[in-house]
């Protein structure tokens, strides 16, 4: 008994060895980062430093709720984040029930493979393809013509730009977020179905009343997780698509923290406004993991 | 068994078809466009005549680009990031994930533990602090910032720990009578279990390393210590979306001119040229990993 013990505070020790490097490294580039939220309670002066800086309360954010720049770009921040969300719950659900009705079986593989392709591709590059394809005498344009409809210069229209972020996006992800579907597909009992096509209900009858039911949890669950991302419209697509023509429409919160913060070196606004977006997002995640929790008993570990 | 079809089910079957090929061409059609650009003679290209087949087949951009040093310099950071900075990311996460997935009996603290991780999953503080605390740890124009900014990713390590949890308990007690140790268990028994969802999380490390522009960025003071996708975002984005905002379009047409879309085309290949080597190996793991991680006993 005694040596049972012993190993076990001996086991102990080496676990939390094991522990040291991931936690030196949460430490370094996770915590320690955090001490500089004061800057948004200060009148930052890098000279100065944390200590030094004069302390000057909600200065930063009575500014901020005051600039005009700043409401334009939560409510671009929303509809962006909103449109994305809808979207990709909506968008893979589909293609992913469309995939598991296709009766050529032998291709399902095939487009699986192509459609998670634009995940693993990064938004500089997909950028870089889009700045082609949608450009003036590029080959989207050249349909329109085809078709007779007048060129359009997609990335200089301010009333289109969030369609086009909104679009491009779950153009990239619809395949991947059909995954988690397509893997919630394949645990439906079987039994039901037949039970269904003795009860002679159509294909249609079954969707609704076999197939759906089936995945609703994994529904409910993907949407409330994703209440969390209602102000991340996504920093790396929005850089490499905006431009001031379409700052109006286009400017996010994430890409104005960007400008201010390290462009024009304000650092305590960049941080005051950085860090409101840290708080709400934080409460919406733990909202929506209290929620999962309860509705679905769903656990993050 | 016979079935009975219905017209609109053979109907419906036939525009399911039809789509699914449209959505799957709308994926790969851009990619082979940007090699096909890449091949075809520039004027073209100008004239925006290449749609699915080359115009003018030549290796002329992938010539010019062998005689670029900057482009040779930017691959060459790149590969250095995904090889150490995969090296590092696998080593922590598989270390720090076998303890944690201990119950807090077995392990006084963990749960504790877990939350700090959790917690700093979900909460950061923001884009300037985090610049600062770099520049601070002299980690600026350097290849161990950008290996250690994302160097733990805390959403891989839960993956790993909800796949040990779901393995049976015995494993481990048999692995103790037989006399061994916890490192000489995780290596030796747990490793090679652990399989599919490492393969995952080493498929998201390398391609996330080898995707990431915005770090390399932020991090690099000089041109010379751009990893590959920075040096892209800055050649050909940033200049096009700036062209774009400033130029009028026959100063744009004229700028085309001189612009060669071809070259562009050509590294914007290259760059995607390792995604596109293993991801198709790595499929059948990450689909398993991904659904097997989310599933928790």
């Amino acid at each position: 008994m005694e040596k049972i013990t012993k190993n076990k505070n001996l086991d102990l020790k080496h676990y939390w060895i094991m522990l040291v490097p991931a936690l030196i490294w949460l430490i370094m580039f996770q915590f320690v980062p955090m001490f500089g939220i004061m800057m948004a309670f200060q009148d930052f002066n890098p000279g100065l430093g944390f200590l030094g800086s004069e302390w000057i309360g909600l200065e930063n954010f009575r500014y901020m709720l005051e600039l005009s720049d700043v409401r334009v770009v939560l409510l671009n921040t929303l509809i962006i984040a909103f449109g994305k969300i809808i979207g990709n719950i909506i968008v893979p659900l589909i293609f992913a029930l469309l995939l598991n009705e296709l009766r050529q079986k032998y291709l399902v593989k095939t487009i699986q493979t192509s459609v998670y392709l634009p995940h693993f591709l990064s938004w500089v590059i997909l950028s870089s393809i889009m700045l082609q394809m949608f450009s003036f005498t590029g080959p989207i344009n050249n349909l329109l013509e085809f078709f007779g409809k007048e060129p359009v210069m997609f990335f200089q229209r301010a009333d289109l730009f969030r369609q086009f972020v909104i679009g491009s996006e779950i153009w990239k992800n619809f395949g991947f977020n059909s995954i988690i579907y397509l893997a919630a597909l394949t645990g439906i009992d079987q039994s039901l179905y037949e039970a269904a096509d003795i009860d002679g209900a159509g294909r249609l009858k079954k969707l609704w009343h076999v197939t759906l039911p089936g995945i609703r949890t994994t529904i409910v669950l993907l949407a409330i997780l994703s209440l969390g991302g209602i102000l991340d419209a996504g920093f790396d697509q929005v850089y490499n698509m905006y431009n001031p023509l379409v700052y109006s429409t286009g400017d996010i919160i994430d890409t104005y923290v960007f400008r201010a913060g390290l462009q024009e070196l304000d650092f305590d606004f960049g941080t005051a406004v950085g860090l409101l977006k840290s708080v709400v997002s934080f409460i919406l995640i733990s909202v929506g993991y209290w929620l999962a929790k309860k509705f679905v008993g769903y656990r993050i570990f | 068994m016979v079935e009975h079809r219905s017209l609109g089910s053979k109907i419906f079957d036939v525009l399911n078809l039809t789509i699914l090929v449209l959505a799957t061409l709308a994926c790969l059609l851009p990619i082979w466009y940007t090699l096909m650009i890449s091949l075809s003679e520039k004027a073209a290209v100008q004239a925006g005549n290449v749609s699915v087949f080359p115009i003018g087949f030549n290796l002329y951009s992938f010539e010019s680009i062998l005689s670029d040093p900057r482009f040779f310099q930017a691959v060459w950071v790149s590969v250095q990031r995904v090889v150490i900075g995969s090296i590092f990311t696998m080593a922590v996460l598989v270390l720090a994930a076998y303890p944690l997935s201990k119950s807090n009996r077995v392990m006084p603290g963990r749960t504790f533990t877990m939350w700090a991780f959790v917690f700093a999953m979900l909460f950061n503080g923001g884009l300037v602090p985090w610049f600062l605390t770099m520049k601070a740890y002299n980690l600026l124009d350097s290849i161990w910032g950008l290996v250690l900014a994302g160097g733990v990713p805390i959403f891989n390590l839960i993956l790993i720990i909800n796949f040990i949890k779901n393995l049976p308990e015995e494993l481990e007690e048999a692995a103790k009578i037989d006399g061994a140790g916890p490192w000489r268990y995780l290596f030796e028994v747990l490793l090679p279990l652990l399989k599919p969802v490492l393969a995952t999380v080493l498929l998201f490390t390398m391609v996330g390393h080898w995707n990431e522009f915005f770090q390399g960025m932020v991090l690099s003071t000089q041109e010379t210590s751009y990893p590959l996708q920075t040096y892209i975002q800055q050649l050909v984005v940033a200049t096009n979306l700036e062209n774009l905002a400033t130029l009028s379009v026959e100063q744009m047409n004229r700028l085309l001119k001189l612009n060669n879309e071809s070259l562009n085309a050509a590294k914007i290949f290259i760059a995607m040229i390792p995604v596109l080597i293993v991801y198709p190996f790595l499929q059948r793991y990450f689909v398993k990993g991904i659904t097997l991680g989310s599933v928790k006993g």
